[in-house]
């Protein structure tokens, strides 16, 4: 199952400069489990204490994994995944 | 060295003393590896406050998929403060992710919605680290 990943330029020091990779998973907790096989030290990027990061937006076919189950949310073959940083402060 | 046009100039701080009290924020687009800001992008901040700012998550996939295909990049980003100095706050610092970016502070607070003085200061944030770097506005961008 081949899932297209696309990898904001923070996050592309883990990916060899790739901006944009292929993953699988039938979940998002899944999907970043395989990322994190290929490219050791994004979960963490993406991941605290089990929740997706309260500053990281991941969109699954430009809805954000937020509305559709978070970490939880299911995938399929062909769907698109960005990766986006929140743009925030003080 | 930021190098940017008055025009540019002009609609950010006219946006940040528009949603004075609360903080504004936007991008200005560029060609990428130009470090030309060139398409100035206001954005609505989603959090709607004096004291925080968010690009609205919608917003910003779309503004990533049209730098995307225009094969730019967010050459600035600016955000205002209402209340205090053009200096990054430490929640800024936190959260810059972009360190390739001109980070742009402008401070309300003299000002409010009227005319009056901004500070408009610009600064790298890379790795938790901000270094200020001059501004220099000019009629337009060298070609």
């Amino acid at each position: 199952m081949a899932i297209e990943v696309r990898i904001p330029t923070i996050l592309r020091s883990y990916t060899g400069g790739e901006k944009s990779v292929e993953a699988s998973g039938a979940t998002l907790t899944a999907l970043i489990d395989d990322l994190e096989a290929n490219h050791p030290g994004i979960r963490e990027r993406l991941i605290d204490q089990g929740e997706l990061r309260r500053f990281v937006n991941v969109y699954v076919n430009d809805e954000d994994v937020r509305f559709i189950g978070g970490l939880d949310a299911s995938l399929s073959d062909g769907d698109q995944l960005v990766i986006l940083p929140a743009v925030a402060g003080g | 060295m930021l190098t940017i046009d008055q025009e540019t100039y002009d609609a950010i701080v006219a946006h940040a003393k528009r949603d004075h009290p609360d903080e504004a924020c936007g991008v200005v687009a560029g060609p990428a590896g130009s470090d030309r800001p060139e398409r100035f992008v206001a954005m609505v901040n989603a959090a709607g406050s004096p004291t925080f700012y968010e690009f609205d998550s919608t917003e910003l996939l779309a503004l990533y998929k049209e730098m995307d295909e225009r094969d730019e990049e967010p050459v600035v980003i600016y955000h205002s403060h209402t209340a205090t100095e053009a200096y990054p706050s430490r929640t800024d610092t936190d959260l810059a992710m972009e360190p390739g970016a001109h980070y742009v502070l402008v401070s309300t607070r003299e000002s409010g919605n009227n005319e009056g003085p901004v500070e408009f200061r610009s600064y790298r944030i890379s790795d938790g680290v901000v270094t200020e770097e001059d501004v220099t506005v000019v009629d337009r961008l060298p070609d």
